[in-house]
């Protein structure tokens, strides 16, 4: 009965906290693409514009519901909230902070200790392409239909690198739990999967460009793009709706980060070796979870940067990059991975 | 705790209304479906039957299933891609040309 | 507690395989079937699959899913056509025979099985289980498969070409 409660309380606050960092991240995108495009940004709501966030939620709330006279209603209204619910599923993996002892009782900081903790995370990402499908067909609109197909077939085919690049972590780790290839990155920051742990750098950086890819970020946001597509497979959208697209465009984001953060970074490791860190306590485990949220902090800054500062790929040479050019650097970082754990040079 | 037997009758319901689906519907690709459903009520009654029996056989024995599943449902729907740029619909009343 | 869970699934089950051999729009039932095959996976889970279940989302509901999807949107497929007239006598028939014919076979599989399912074995339905199997008693049929997909994607592949003239 006790762990229900505890498992509700952190659904709870897992997905308070999300939403509220999507909030945050309307603001600090604004902000920032600012600051990088030499202009001011919103700054009239609030101090620095903090508010802005609550004026566009009002503004969303009070638009008026338009749905299209020949879209397919059920699934166009089903569409949004398909967009979303795998994209927040996708988080109840990963772990954000150690083993807490509250009240005499152990507590993951993860919401699903699953055995296979990534093929959940795999299995939820898949799920959230049906969305965009659905979007694109039920709004009865050439552009919905292109931008939904192009951007699906963009994710399907964005799917393979990713998958490869988690493989060759998952050869090195032993496990498909997060939580313990977090806890084996433990030590030094040379002992994360990306340095001296797995010799991962060419497969973090698939998967972030992967990454970039699947969430529909720019350079990959072809099928968003206002010159191309109008609006790609939210054209027809408004109101709420379009919200809820957003939404779940930022929340894709974060589940990204945060799983190339447990692979690769170290999850909520500090990165300092045994003896420099404290006694196990709330001291310990308060810096490790803020550990985890620098690292998803600087992961949100970079998606962002990149953003506004790359231009976007044509969509045939989007596909060529991810199944002539990512595929076979996967699948080359899959066998040297191999080679290197056969011969103990890594691998737990 | 659950009754295997109400598992398997369940993976029988959906057996026959994959069967009834079959025999049915009109549209290739709607026949492809079925025929899934037909597909995944055989592998629930695999996996119902390797946790009673409880080993590792007859969960590779579904592995395998999904996997050619996979294969078949590729194959399959680029024939009806081919049938289609040959006649013109998926119906497959209308795909009569070897009849007598 | 998961009887409760058997049970919403088993209903989710039933009602969308309904949807998926009734339904005359072909988009709506590929969706249906995609929600079949989710719960099938949360049976899975339930039955303590736990890999099994999770590689049928990724597999059957993310792949091959939206395969079909893509296909029934690239042929723009419009509503089916009801088959043809159906008179009162087969209206009555069909879902007596299907009735009868889940009947049969579910008497067999009733008289197969235990009352109760024994006590979950140390580390059923784990990655690691699976993979120790796959990769020494099965190793054949593995390599036999990954043959086969090629096969089929090369088939795939030509059967759907577009002939360049």
């Amino acid at each position: 009965m006790v762990d229900i409660i505890i498992n509700f309380l952190k659904i709870v606050i897992v997905f308070s906290l999300l939403m509220l960092c999507v909030s945050i991240m309307t603001w600090v995108e604004r902000r920032l693409s600012a600051v990088i495009q030499y202009r001011l940004g919103p700054n009239r709501v609030g101090p620095f514009g903090l508010f802005q966030p609550i004026a566009d939620g009002v503004k969303f709330l009070q638009k008026e519901d338009i749905i299209p006279a020949e879209a397919h209603k059920l699934f166009y209204v089903l569409a949004p909230a398909l967009a979303v619910i795998p994209a927040l599923c996708a988080f109840a993996v990963i772990p954000f902070g150690p083993t807490v002892t509250i009240l005499g009782k152990q507590i993951g900081l993860v919401i699903l200790d699953l055995d296979g903790g990534l093929l959940w995370a795999f299995a939820s990402t898949g799920l959230g392409v049906y969305a965009l499908v659905l979007a694109g067909w039920s709004s009865n609109s050439k552009f919905s239909l292109i931008g939904g197909l192009r951007s699906s077939a963009q994710m399907i085919s964005y799917e393979l690198p990713m998958a490869l690049s988690v493989v060759s972590v998952v050869l090195v780790s032993g496990t498909l739990r997060p939580t313990q290839i977090v806890v084996q990155q433990a030590g030094s920051f040379l002992h994360w999967n990306i340095f001296g742990g797995g010799f991962q750098l060419l497969g973090f950086i698939l998967f972030t460009v992967a990454g970039y890819a699947e969430t529909n970020r720019n350079p990959f946001d072809l099928p968003e793009a206002e010159g191309e597509l109008v609006a790609g497979y939210h054209t027809e959208y408004s109101g709420m709706r379009f919200a809820a697209f957003f939404m779940a465009e930022y929340i894709n984001m974060m589940t990204s980060s945060a799983l190339g953060i447990t692979l690769f970074l170290g999850g909520w490791q500090l990165g300092l070796p045994a003896r420099w860190l404290p006694e196990p306590g709330w001291l310990l485990w308060g810096a490790q979870i803020l550990a985890f949220v620098v690292k998803m902090a600087f992961f949100q800054f970079l998606f962002v940067w990149v953003r506004w500062t790359l231009p976007r790929f044509r969509y045939d040479q989007l596909m060529n990059l991810g199944w002539k050019g990512l595929l076979p650097l996967s699948l080359a970082n899959l066998a040297v991975t191999a080679i290197l754990v056969v011969y103990g040079v890594v691998g737990h | 705790m659950i009754d295997p037997r109400l598992v398997l009758v369940l993976s029988a319901v959906l057996l026959s209304l994959g069967v009834v689906g079959v025999l049915t519907r009109r549209g290739a690709i709607s026949i492809l479906m079925c025929v899934e459903l037909m597909l995944n009520a055989g592998n629930l009654a695999f996996i119902t039957f390797a946790r009673i029996n409880g080993g590792p056989e007859a969960q590779i024995f579904v592995f395998f299933v999904m996997t050619l599943a996979a294969a078949e449902a590729a194959a399959g729907l680029a024939i009806v891609i081919a049938l289609f740029r040959l006649r013109g619909t998926t119906d497959v009343d209308e795909i009569n040309l070897l009849k007598w | 507690m998961e009887l409760i869970a058997f049970f919403v699934l088993a209903l989710l089950l039933i009602a969308s395989a309904l949807v998926v051999i009734t339904n005359r729009n072909p988009v709506t039932s590929a969706v249906a079937l995609a929600f079949n095959l989710v719960a099938i996976a949360g049976l899975y889970m339930v039955l303590d699959a736990q890999f099994i279940g999770l590689l049928q989302v990724i597999v059957y509901a993310g792949a091959i899913m939206v395969l079909i999807l893509f296909v029934i949107m690239l042929l723009n497929l419009r509503e089916e056509a009801r088959a043809h007239p159906v008179g009162t006598f087969q209206r009555i028939l069909a879902p007596v025979t299907t009735l009868l014919f889940a009947i049969v076979i579910g008497r067999a599989v009733w008289l197969s099985a235990p009352s109760s399912f024994p006590e979950k074995t140390e580390g059923f339905g784990t990655a690691a289980s699976l993979g120790k199997e796959l990769f020494t008693r099965f190793y054949y049929p593995f390599e036999a498969i990954s043959l086969l997909l090629i096969v089929a994607m090369i088939g795939a592949v030509l059967l759907a070409k577009r002939k360049v003239s």
